[in-house]
């Protein structure tokens, strides 16, 4: 394997295009989530998405944030080459919802919410605690793990370049249009 | 930001190897050898090592109090002091005041005033409490997975070492290579293909 720290630097990118692709995804082909879990009725984009573009000199970044923000913004800096670098993200199945961020450049989760449990009243239910909590953690990690193994694999595809960019770009052309 | 919280952040990791022999014995010993040291009263200025996870302040590793089902979950404690800058001035300028009543002289050598400098902080040192910070972590042995509750870079080159120091084995982070090289099912030409990637241009 590279030396990790080359190995972080050099791959960046890769998070960020993930993330990009994993909002074209939502928008256009949400079987895909299905299929890396079948509980997954929706991901839907929370209240805070930023943008980074690494094409100018210096590095420009636009936030949006807010539960009524539009997204309008950042659809007109993908226009202009940027891509997602970090994304809150809603998780829901039927009954309960998750939500969380995810960070390109390094794939860390933060700000994760999960459903439950409650909190633990004495020692004694501290076991069930840890289980329960660590389950619906783990839910959303093995989520997150398969849809970026779903990424990759297309990634490293000819597809990538053939079929999934070329969809992208009218994505990114049709939302200038809308 | 630890298991209790209601919102949290994580860092995944790949554990790199198994423990040979008795798994539960030989982590307790890793954990009680690496436990926390403490240096309120000390002159240190920076502690790190493990603690118990619902009891930070007392660490204790006895018999399977880290095990959790088949979970370990236990906590990296990092205890640093901060000397306030004028706190630290006014008890150099006192000192470098009495040093030169006591010798008669106008002014200290450099090596003088760096050797009362370094007098000063390790007094102040012994007299500040130390400010401790939690990370709790979550390692499925079976799964060779490990979650670290912080996205802090210094906690995590911490951890990383540690870990390695205490149980032999390492901590491989998953950010978005490594992920793709170790947990995406990637065949060999698949890898191949991964290393010579350069960026998608998604607008023209």
């Amino acid at each position: 394997m590279l030396d990790l720290v080359v190995a972080y630097n050099r791959y960046r990118f890769l998070g960020d295009e993930f993330l990009t692709w994993l909002w074209y995804t939502i928008e256009n082909d949400p079987s895909v989530l299905k299929s890396a879990d079948p509980d997954c009725q929706s991901l839907e984009v929370g209240n805070r998405i930023v943008f980074e573009n690494r094409k100018t000199k210096s590095v420009e970044r636009i936030t949006i944030k807010g539960d009524e923000a539009g997204l309008e913004e950042g659809r007109l800096a993908l226009r202009k080459g940027a891509l997602v670098s970090e994304i809150a993200l809603i998780f829901k199945t039927g009954e309960y919802n998750w939500q969380f961020s995810v960070k390109g450049e390094s794939l860390n989760v933060s700000n994760l919410k999960t459903p439950g449990p409650s909190l633990p009243q004495s020692p004694e239910q501290m076991d069930d605690f840890i289980l329960e909590k660590s389950g619906q953690v783990d839910k959303i990690l093995q989520f997150l793990e398969k849809i970026f193994g779903s990424f990759i694999r297309s990634r490293v595809s000819s597809k990538w370049t053939s079929k999934i960019v070329p969809s992208i770009k009218k994505w990114i052309v049709s939302i200038e249009a809308s | 930001m630890g298991i209790l919280s209601s919102a949290v952040s994580i860092t995944r990791y790949r554990v790199e190897g198994k423990i040979e022999g008795p798994v539960i014995d030989i982590v307790s010993k890793g954990l009680k050898k690496n436990a926390i040291p403490e240096i309120d009263e000390e002159a240190e200025s920076k502690a790190a090592g493990w603690t118990s996870f619902e009891n930070p302040f007392h660490p204790n590793f006895d018999g399977s109090s880290f095990v959790f089902g088949n979970l370990f979950v236990f906590a990296l404690r990092i205890d640093r002091k901060s000397i306030p800058a004028k706190l630290l001035k006014k008890h150099l300028t006192l000192e470098t005041s009495k040093r030169l009543a006591k010798t008669g002289r106008r002014f200290l050598s450099k090596d003088e005033k760096q050797a009362l400098k370094d007098k000063v902080i390790n007094d102040l040192a012994i007299r500040i409490p130390s400010t401790p910070n939690v990370y709790d972590l979550i390692w499925n042995y079976e799964a060779s997975s490990l979650w670290f509750y912080s996205n802090l870079r210094s906690a995590n080159e911490e951890i990383e070492t540690l870990f390695r120091r205490s149980f032999n084995i390492g901590l491989l982070r998953l950010f978005p290579y490594t992920a793709a090289d170790t947990r995406a099912g990637l065949s060999d030409s698949e890898r191949d293909v991964l290393i010579g990637l350069s960026p998608t241009h998604f607008s023209d």
